[in-house]
């Protein structure tokens, strides 16, 4: 049982806190990610978890056991950097075996592992090789390859993929997905790549500014951002966020955003005469010309053709909003448009802090 | 003519099915870039005429006599004479003691200086002191420590642990003056083998020793599997440095050991200055040359780093 604990860590570098307080449970087996824009301190987060770095504060448990102060080499672990780290001086077969050897098992069984770890990366034709002789994604192939051999209880990954051309990446995340729920090693994977986050994790933490902002499945995180920071940075386009005031009104609750109104659910009832922020998903609002049912009279600023769908901003009153349609939907800049939000997926946000409003 | 055109001349080029129409690769040639050749030419120059010059000039008077015609004469004058076997031996015993015990020592130094802890930077700048210092003037503090009324001497009387000062420096004890030599010449050219490790050190990337360490990999472990190997094209460059040096070796020695000990240089210079026979000092001159030129060799060759083994 490889079960990851992080009770309250705390890493400075000087005055600044890189991670503040980060307290985290990751399950045995489990995908978690964590997710951040570049330099909210996933990197040192993962550094303290490798034993790289020593927190200023809290306690890292790996299988129950207590690992804060433990030597990397102590730790059972394996780790894949950003920047690959294999040695250009060994081959890849050497590279590969490379921990094993450390840990001086014998060579028939550094062999069996070599030959397995580098044939599910298929790397096994390019073992006589040295890493100057294979390309960016060979290399990265065998940095995987290299932490797998070790069959390793936890499995970390900084960004593994972000060095690899759109389409490799693309190609890698499938593969490494499907390769990772084969070895069931726990494993923590570093990426700023909202997409890479919700395809392959089981869970995401996302960071902001050296805290977890949300820990949640990706559908959950997608569809319930813990606030506006997470709306707004998962998701293509990102979360729509307007501001309106709750309201009571003959029909009963409402929320009313640049003097239109749309229903709100009851029980937002203690928000009455208050702002609040509505969030929404440019999937879950659909475009009309006509006025009919709940929804909110915009005007299309920009038209952005993409492939498989038009992204449409629109506006109402000072604030924006972006709508996805079919790729055939008769639309121009400037022209109005009536934008029905599907009610039941409306979220409710502080309009002050961006927190989810608790609605129980 | 631009070459963006030659392509599209390619295409046009009406040729059989299956049959490419390959481009003029004549016209397609990369113009010759001659500003490396530039840039050299300065230290070309000034290495032909202080260095090249007087090389060749030293190989004719080594093999000249006093008419002017070709001969073996001086080789023979500096085989016969009784400090040859002498200066051969202690310049080659020099060698192979020091140049080991100076990497071993300026790898220790450098891998200290290199964990960037506190006083780290602070022993760099202590080290490195001695080699602001020339080998002359080492050799005459190094002749004041080791003297009969030399610092170690009065150290030992004061200590009681002798009555008459301990002669270091005599020819009854060659041993000891050799060793002497050896200890003042490590004090003053350890340095140099260090900076350039240093050097090396520096631009081994963090991320290496920290993947080995992830790895599993033991102080022990990484310095053998990963920082060593990755430190050998430096470890080569002062290798090859520290032994042309040793082998050049001279005043250091002139000053602490006088004629006790003699080495190579010490007798192209006795040749020279002494005796005036320019011939057997030019014959001295080129032997070095040739057991230099040797040495580097083997160092290429067997610390050689294959281009696919670099970052
Ligand atoms: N060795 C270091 N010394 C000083 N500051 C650092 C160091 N490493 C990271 N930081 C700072 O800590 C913060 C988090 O960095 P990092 O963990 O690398 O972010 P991320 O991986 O999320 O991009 C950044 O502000 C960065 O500048
Ligand atoms: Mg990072």
């Amino acid at each position: 049982m490889a079960q990851i604990r992080l009770e309250n860590i705390i890493k400075l570098f000087g005055k600044v806190a890189a991670v503040n307080n980060v307290s985290l449970t990751i399950n045995d087996g489990e995908f978690m990610v964590l997710l951040g824009p570049s330099g909210c301190g996933k990197t040192t987060l993962l550094r303290c978890l490798a034993g790289l770095e020593i927190p200023d504060g809290g306690n890292i448990f790996i299988s129950d056991q207590n690992v804060t102060e433990f030597s990397p080499r102590r730790r059972n672990i394996a780790m894949v950097f950003q920047n690959y780290a294999i040695f250009p001086h060994l081959t890849v077969y050497d590279n590969i075996g490379f921990g094993l050897k450390m840990k001086k098992f014998s060579k028939a069984d550094i062999e069996k592992n070599v030959k397995r770890a580098a044939t599910l990366l298929e790397v096994d034709k390019y073992l006589e090789r040295h890493p100057a002789q294979l390309s960016g994604g060979q290399r990265q192939r065998v940095a995987v390859a290299r932490a797998i051999a070790m069959n390793p209880a936890v499995l970390l990954m900084d960004e593994p993929l972000s060095n690899l051309d759109a389409l490799l990446r693309m190609q890698m995340r499938a593969e490494l997905k499907r390769l990772l729920q084969e070895i069931g090693a726990t494993t923590v994977y570093v990426t700023h790549d909202q997409v890479e986050a919700l395809s392959m994790g089981d869970r995401i933490s996302v960071m902001k500014s050296g805290q977890i902002a949300q820990v949640d499945d990706p559908m959950k995180v997608y569809t319930d951002p813990a606030n506006t920071f997470v709306g707004g940075f998962i998701g293509s386009p990102p979360m729509n966020f307007l501001v309106g005031e709750v309201v009571q009104s003959e029909g009963g609750l409402a929320v009313e955003i640049e003097g239109q109104r749309l229903p709100a659910p009851a029980n937002l009832a203690r928000m009455a005469g208050q702002k609040v922020t509505v969030g929404l998903r440019a999937e879950n609002i659909e475009a009309g010309e006509v006025k009919d049912g709940p929804g909110l009279p915009t005007q299309v600023m920009v038209v952005e053709p993409l492939g498989s769908h038009l992204l449409l901003t629109t506006r109402i009153g000072g604030q924006s909003l972006k709508v996805v349609t079919p790729v055939d939907y008769p639309v121009s800049p400037d022209q109005p448009l009536w934008l029905r939000p599907d009610l039941n997926k409306l979220r409710w946000l502080d309009a002050q802090s961006g927190t989810l409003l608790n609605l129980n | 003519m631009s070459l963006k055109q030659e392509p599209e001349q390619a295409l046009k080029t009406p040729g059989q099915a299956g049959e490419v129409a390959l481009p003029d690769f004549k016209r397609r040639r990369r113009r010759f870039n001659y500003t490396p050749f530039l840039l050299l030419l300065p230290a070309t120059l000034f290495l032909a005429i202080f260095f090249l010059y007087p090389m060749l000039q030293s190989f004719i008077i080594a093999f000249q006599d006093s008419q002017g015609g070709f001969t073996f004469d001086n080789i023979d004058t500096m085989v016969k004479d009784t400090n040859f076997g002498d200066a051969l031996k202690y310049t080659l015993l020099f060698i192979v003691i020091i140049v080991p015990l100076q990497v071993v020592l300026a790898l220790i130094m450098a891998l200290v200086i290199n964990t960037g802890l506190k006083w780290a930077g602070f022993f760099l700048y202590i080290w490195t002191i001695p080699l602001a210092i020339s080998d002359l003037a080492a050799g005459i503090v190094w002749y004041s420590i080791f003297t009969n009324h030399g610092y170690i001497n009065q150290i030992l009387i004061q200590l009681g642990l002798t009555q008459t000062p301990i002669d270091f420096l005599s020819f009854e004890n060659p041993t000891l003056v050799f060793v002497a030599v050896v200890i003042a010449e490590l004090w003053r050219a350890t340095a140099i083998v260090m900076v350039i490790l240093v050097a090396g050190l520096q631009v081994i990337p963090r991320a290496y020793t920290e993947a080995a360490e992830v790895f599993g990999a033991s102080p022990w472990q990484r310095l053998w599997h990963v920082t060593l190997p990755m430190l050998k094209p430096s470890l080569q460059v002062a290798l090859i440095l520290r032994t042309i040096l040793a082998f050049q070796t001279f005043a250091l020695v002139f000053a602490l050991a006088g004629r006790i000990m003699p080495v190579l240089a010490g007798e192209a210079y006795k040749w020279y200055n002494d005796v005036r026979n320019v011939g057997v000092a030019a014959t001295y001159a080129l032997l070095i040359l040739l057991l230099s030129l040797a040495n580097t060799f083997i160092y290429l060759r067997f610390l050689n780093t294959k281009a696919e083994e670099l970052a």
